[in-house]
């Protein structure tokens, strides 16, 4: 399982390598300009040293070295210092905003926290949903329950979620005014009733991602079930006299989860795409709106950083899911 | 009805090639397919409200002939007809029943103008996703040379941010392809480009799978005894029989094909807005929508029930053409 490990790490690499080349040689066909919203009244020579200044001057593969290794190099660095107070960075030039000037990391992190809130909470309460949903759907198949819990999750799959969370705006903030339609990250909790204000913004947007989760999961959840109650060593446990809690929540439920969680590792990512159109209607400034900013504003380093801390995730979930898999069922093991 | 036949088309074209297809005798096995389809309540559904929806978009603007981009400023914000229920006092016309918007241009033409493109954006982009994924699932699974590279690429695309990526690919090439196709063309290109050229992974690895389970039967060792080239094997043999899960990816294809348009002009970067999409639509309402809740709510509906007809049709159609549930 060790050996597998290693090998599926070292094989990321070259594939991670593979993304930010496409993500790159993508933006690098990018006919707008960063010099765009200068003055007119700049002479030609001199817009063309700030462009050098911007380091456009470069071929492209040595624009991509650099990139590549201020991304695995240079801001890990800045990283370790900030948490250490060392100075392995000494200085070396980061990764620089076309918009704003100051660092991408920066402002990346400042954004994390608003998205991290509320896509993980979106997922939990999504996962912590479909679960029950997909168990009960499952020992009470093509029952009523089983009939709406297909039905609901039908729903999550085709409604979309700009149309959903425009849906619940107009009906919790509209017309019957119990909560705020725009998310406020400026809002700290010190208190009960801050707490309150937290709760009551964050309960649209969480569940409009959860919605979607809820969906997927429940499914895998239910043809997971399904598969384990028919299986031998289930009425080996019912002909023992075990009760029926005992069978479905420890027998069954356990081995029924074994590709659920590799699902759930394996949309994990999604969710940060999904993120972005979320944040969009509730208007919270997290990453996905920062992309989105960024995008319009030409800011290639803002963008191609974004991006590839997405496939990161990606690959590294993928992983995730592929070893849990492993870990969990020793059938499954690939070596 | 007319979906009958739009079913039943494909088989016209592979009957005749189809190696062990039983002769006239007895029945077809499509209309097998068909009548155990018919038993899905919720496909049969989904099959009436996208035909409705389809015809409502096609032959709509022939009978409701109002320009869907002609500006009426002295009949703008007109609510819908039956706002009238229960408010009297609102600004309500039986020339406009789905009310105008803050232009004047009339809803429902725009709706159906919308539709007009939301559809042919996911049926192209659908189809586009189906034969990319159909040709290189197929190469992979009956080439063995080519599987190891061919599945590793599609990993590698599938690792890829793919909406980040559209939206990247949106902004960047939205004015060299206007200016080479026209404003209309050129974004319409380039979304169904976009959309087909990021999800036709999954059709190939299912294809991918298929195929391999294939080779290994014994008509496919009688037909390459005999000597048929790769080529007619491929057309003849494979793709017949891999027809099944292919329709069911496609189903769920043009699901998310529509979806992900939506989703491109939700967040602005889709067909400009003189444009309508049911997506853009939706767009340019979200920030009127306190005062006019229904301008957001019937391009949502439309995208909305559009696409869970669908996928009912998808459910359906796996479940008819699973040998083992059909009779039952």
């Amino acid at each position: 399982m060790l050996n597998y490990t290693i090998r599926r790490l070292v094989l990321s690499i070259p594939t991670l390598l593979f993304i930010a080349l496409v993500i790159f040689l993508l933006l690098e066909l990018a006919p707008g300009d960063p010099m765009g919203q200068m003055p007119l009244t700049i002479p030609d020579d001199v817009k063309q040293r700030m462009r050098e200044a911007l380091g456009l001057g470069e071929p492209w593969y040595t624009r991509f070295y650099l990139w590549l290794y201020q991304f695995f190099v240079v801001e890990p660095q800045y990283w370790i210092d900030g948490i250490f107070g060392t100075n392995f960075a000494d200085g070396a030039q980061r990764i620089i905003s076309f918009q704003s000037r100051s660092p991408v990391f920066e402002t990346i992190a400042e954004r994390m926290p608003q998205t991290l809130w509320v896509v993980g909470m979106s997922y939990i309460v999504g996962v912590g949903i479909a679960l029950p949903i997909g168990i009960i759907s499952a020992y009470k198949q093509y029952s009523v329950f089983d009939q709406a819990g297909t039905f609901v999750s039908m729903i999550g799959f085709s409604v979309p979620p700009f149309f959903s969370g425009v849906l619940l705006i107009v009906i919790f903030s509209v017309n019957l005014g119990w909560l705020p339609s725009i998310y406020d990250t400026t809002h700290q909790v010190v208190d009960w009733e801050t707490m309150k204000f937290q709760f009551q913004q964050m309960i649209m947007p969480v569940m409009v991602l959860a919605l979607q989760t809820t969906a997927q999961v429940s499914r895998y959840m239910r043809a997971s079930m399904l598969d384990n109650l028919g299986q031998d060593y289930v009425r080996t446990a019912r002909a023992k006299g075990m009760t029926e809690s005992i069978v479905i929540m420890r027998h069954v439920l356990r081995n029924s989860m074994i590709p659920v969680v590799t699902v759930i590792a394996l949309g994990i990512p999604s969710i940060f795409g999904g993120a972005i159109i979320t944040e969009q209607i509730f208007k919270v400034n997290g990453l996905g709106q920062l992309l989105i900013l960024a995008l319009q504003g030409n800011d290639i380093p803002m963008v191609m950083t974004i991006t590839f801390l997405l496939a990161v995730m990606i690959v590294m979930f993928n992983l995730i899911a592929d070893i849990l898999y492993g870990v969990l069922d020793p059938r499954i093991r690939y070596d | 009805m007319t979906d009958i036949s739009t079913q039943v088309q494909p088989v016209d074209k592979i009957d005749p090639n189809a190696p062990f297809q039983p002769e006239e005798k007895s029945r077809n096995q499509w209309w097998d397919v068909w009548d155990q389809f018919r038993s899905h309540k919720g496909a049969m559904a989904g099959l009436i409200f996208l035909t409705f929806i389809t015809l409502f978009c096609a032959f709509g603007p022939m009978v409701w002939d109002v320009d869907p981009g002609k500006l009426d400023i002295r009949n703008k914000d007109v609510r819908p007809i039956y706002v009238a229920v229960w408010d009297g006092d609102a600004k309500t016309s039986w020339a406009r029943p789905m009310g105008t918007d803050h232009l004047g241009r009339d809803i429902m033409a725009n709706i159906m103008q919308g539709g007009r493109i939301s559809l042919a954006v996911g049926w192209t982009a659908m189809i586009l996703a189906i034969i990319i994924g159909t040709f290189v699932g197929v190469l992979a699974g009956y080439f063995k040379r080519l599987d190891w590279g061919l599945m590793r690429f599609t990993d590698l695309v599938l690792s890829l941010p793919l909406l980040p990526l559209l939206l990247v690919m949106m902004l960047l090439f939205r004015d060299p392809l206007r200016a080479a196709f026209g404003p209309e063309n050129g974004i319409f290109l380039l979304i169904v480009f976009g959309i087909g050229i990021t999800s036709w992974m999954q059709t190939a690895r299912i294809v991918r799978g298929d195929v391999m389970a294939l080779k290994e039967r014994e008509f496919v060792l009688a037909a390459r005894s005999i000597g048929t080239p790769p080529r007619r094997m491929i057309t003849r043999h494979i793709l017949p029989n891999v027809l099944s899960p292919i329709m069911v990816s496609a189903t769920l294809g043009l699901a998310t094909a529509i979806i992900t348009e939506s989703a491109l002009s939700f967040l602005g970067l889709g067909f400009p807005s003189d444009f309508p999409t049911w997506g853009k639509i939706l767009f340019d309402s979200v920030d009127r929508m306190t005062a006019f809740p229904e301008r957001v709510l019937w391009p949502g509906l439309a995208i909305s029930l559009t696409v869970l007809a669908v996928n009912y049709i998808g459910d359906g159609l796996r479940d008819a053409l699973d040998p083992r549930i059909r009779g039952l």
